[in-house]
């Protein structure tokens, strides 16, 4: 009988440190996943940014302006234009 | 000792009695107590005690973004930090005053004046990048505060100013497309339970009381090439021409979709001193304008719909002038006998007013219903006008002669861009769309596609040399389009101020495109649809149909332009 006791008692005592451990684990895990969920938002909010950065730059008063004036681009005039059909979007 | 240790110990009743009974009412008493803690008192206790160690959060959520029909990004919502502060309660030493001073890029002295002013709570600076908002609770000065707040930034600034409106306080829609799609766009924040730790980190996820909705994508079905292209054109001939303000509309034939809508003057959504309600209007869609010769295509259409005329059919305009009850219809030049082709050709408003006179009211009333006039063009926008069609019963003979020739009905631009639609189609009306579609829609049949054909062909000569808007021609496409000269209603009587303004399509074997322009008090001399709205009109078409790779069904070689001076015979 108090053999049986005490191997009981022995189980007991390994299960509960069992989920202590396996408790402390998952809140480890948790914050972890918690750091993880920020840095994605942190990133999200950086890809607006570099959104806002990108468009602003590429405003095309500003990509005319630069084809214009600093590389001397001009627009061809109709005669020199051919339209291939079956292209472009 | 002996005896008294074998016999039993006797209390004295009475005093046995009390202590029983004293410790029996201290047991019912931590009885009861117990009972009041577990049962009674119970939420509080719980309360006190989740509040150790959890906490409801917010979860933010973002505003949609809002972009063309090829994914730019037209507005973006970060988060940045708003500093403010209680000026009453800010403690700080002179040199961290100059550090936030700094921090802030403000001079010292206007942020003095801001801490001094007298109020409760006031913003020193908003939108702060976060880092900079760092740097200043680096500073740990008392009364001053940061929050976090969402700003929404415009990067194609005033180029779609009316179109996409702006936000205002908590990422709220003010204005345009933001106000109109609010629903669609705004995100709803969401709130979780979350157990902490001692240091007030969040240690596991309890439940979530209110799941955040993200702000969805909005995708419309602007052009950002397109936009600039009309913006930038638009905004050129209404400085050149000394105008008020102008419109310019950008349609896609197929789809209805409404490619580019351009407005001058125009805004910079970014900046946050607002600008006059005057330069905030769309004018393309809420304000309402007589439309003058444009509309005549439409008598003309009703008139080849009853079967009375065909485009041959003889009118005699001389000598110029028509007189209805006690008004007369004017000519700006005298025309004598014209074909009902010539009449759009000329743009003559006694020969629209004589086929108009000579038709039932209810019918051309109809027609023009039907292409939409007189009811708002449902495209969504806030603000947005339907113009004004009177009943034809209501109808006085000199009413249905002006109404022939697009005096006494008021359309918009958007409206009138629109009704083009059954002239580029074969007799279609499509509906219009600010929001980017899948593919062509269908449309209700206003007329018949042998009329459509008919009068699409007399749109044609108008721009033909000895039309009203030769310069409206664009090389290497065939053009459609009716000019517009209006003089404006002020009060009760006409002015001599007009609205020049130009519809057509192209290319006219296939249409893709109807671009209206709209040009509102030119003053700089010219004033006719075909020298003031035409030649933007051809520059916007020619290089829109050229962006989007339309082929071309006429030779570069065909633009014929009469001698300057010329050309130019126009209207009412």
């Amino acid at each position: 009988m108090l053999r049986i006791n005490l191997v009981l008692l022995a189980v007991l005592v390994v299960c509960a440190l069992s989920l202590v451990t396996s408790r402390h684990q998952a809140r480890k895990l948790f914050v972890d996943l918690e750091r993880e969920q920020a840095q994605t938002r942190a990133y999200e909010i950086e890809y607006g940014q570099l959104q806002i950065e990108q468009s602003t730059w590429a405003v095309p008063a500003r990509v005319e302006k630069i084809a214009r004036e600093q590389l001397r681009m001009q627009l061809p005039s109709a005669d020199r234009i051919e339209v291939i059909e079956g292209g472009g979007r | 000792m002996r005896a008294g240790a074998s016999a039993p110990l006797k209390l004295p009743p009475l005093r046995a009695s009390l202590v029983f009974g004293g410790m029996l009412v201290l047991f019912i008493a931590l009885i009861g107590r117990s009972l009041y803690l577990q049962r009674i008192d119970n939420d509080f206790l719980q309360e006190q005690g989740s509040s150790r160690y959890s906490r409801a959060i917010e979860v933010p959520a973002h505003r949609g973004r809002i972009m063309d029909r090829y994914g730019e990004p037209l507005a973006i919502s970060t988060p940045v930090k708003a500093i403010w502060a209680w000026p009453d309660k800010v403690e700080a030493t002179p040199g961290q005053i100059r550090a936030l001073a700094e921090a802030l890029e403000m001079p010292q002295g206007s942020l003095s004046q801001k801490l001094a002013g007298g109020a409760d709570f006031v913003y020193l600076k908003r939108p702060v990048p976060p880092e900079v908002a760092d740097r200043i609770a680096a500073l740990r000065i008392a009364g001053v505060h940061d929050e976090t707040e969402y700003w929404r930034y415009y990067p194609s600034g005033e180029v779609m100013s009316q179109v996409l409106g702006f936000t205002g306080d908590h990422d709220i829609g003010q204005e345009g497309m933001e106000l109109a799609q609010q629903s669609w766009l705004g995100g709803k924040p969401g709130t979780r339970r979350v157990i902490i730790n001692r240091r007030g980190d969040v240690v596991e996820d309890v439940a979530s009381i209110r799941a955040p909705q993200e702000g969805r994508d909005l995708a419309l079905a602007l052009d950002s090439r397109l936009q600039y292209l009309a913006f930038r054109e638009l905004k050129a001939a209404v400085e050149a021409n000394k105008a008020k303000a102008g419109a310019m509309v950008v349609l896609d034939v197929k789809t209805g979709e409404l490619l580019a809508l351009a407005n001058w003057p125009a805004y910079n959504p970014n900046s946050r001193t607002r600008a006059a309600r005057e330069r905030m209007r769309n004018r393309a869609l809420t304000d309402t304008f007589e439309p003058g010769s444009t509309l005549k295509p439409f008598t003309i259409a009703a008139a080849l719909e009853s079967g009375r005329v065909t485009p041959n059919s003889v009118i005699d305009t001389a000598p110029g002038t028509l007189t209805i009850g006690g008004a007369t219809i004017h000519d700006a030049h005298r025309e004598g006998v014209l074909t009902v082709e010539q009449v759009i050709q000329k743009s003559s408003n006694v020969g629209a007013a004589k086929i108009a006179l000579s038709l039932p009211p209810s019918a051309i009333w109809q027609t023009l219903s039907d292409a939409g006039f007189g009811a708002p063009p449902r495209t969504g926008f806030p603000g947005e006008v339907g113009g004004r069609l009177r009943p034809a019963k209501s109808w006085r003979p000199i009413e249905q002669a002006t109404i022939a020739y697009g005096h006494g009905i008021s359309v918009n631009l958007v409206q009138l861009a629109r009704a083009y639609t059954i002239f580029a189609t074969d007799g279609e009306l499509k509906p219009v769309s600010l929001l980017k579609l899948d593919g062509p829609v269908a449309g209700h049949p206003a007329i018949a596609p042998e009329t459509a054909r008919e009068v699409r062909h007399m749109l044609e000569m108008v721009v033909a040399p000895g039309g009203t808007a030769p310069r409206a021609q664009v090389a290497g496409y065939r053009v459609a389009g009716k000019t517009g000269t209006a003089h404006k209603l002020e009060g009760r009587s006409y002015t001599d101020k007009y609205i020049a303004s130009f519809v057509g399509f192209a290319p006219a074997s296939n249409p893709r495109l109807i671009v209206a322009v709209m040009i509102d008090e030119p003053a700089a001399g010219q004033y006719y649809g075909g020298s003031v709205a035409a030649p933007v009109f051809s520059v916007v078409m020619g290089t829109a149909l050229r962006l989007l790779s339309v082929p071309t069904d006429a030779a570069v070689t065909n633009v014929v332009l009469p001698p300057d001076g010329a050309d130019i015979r126009e209207e009412t």
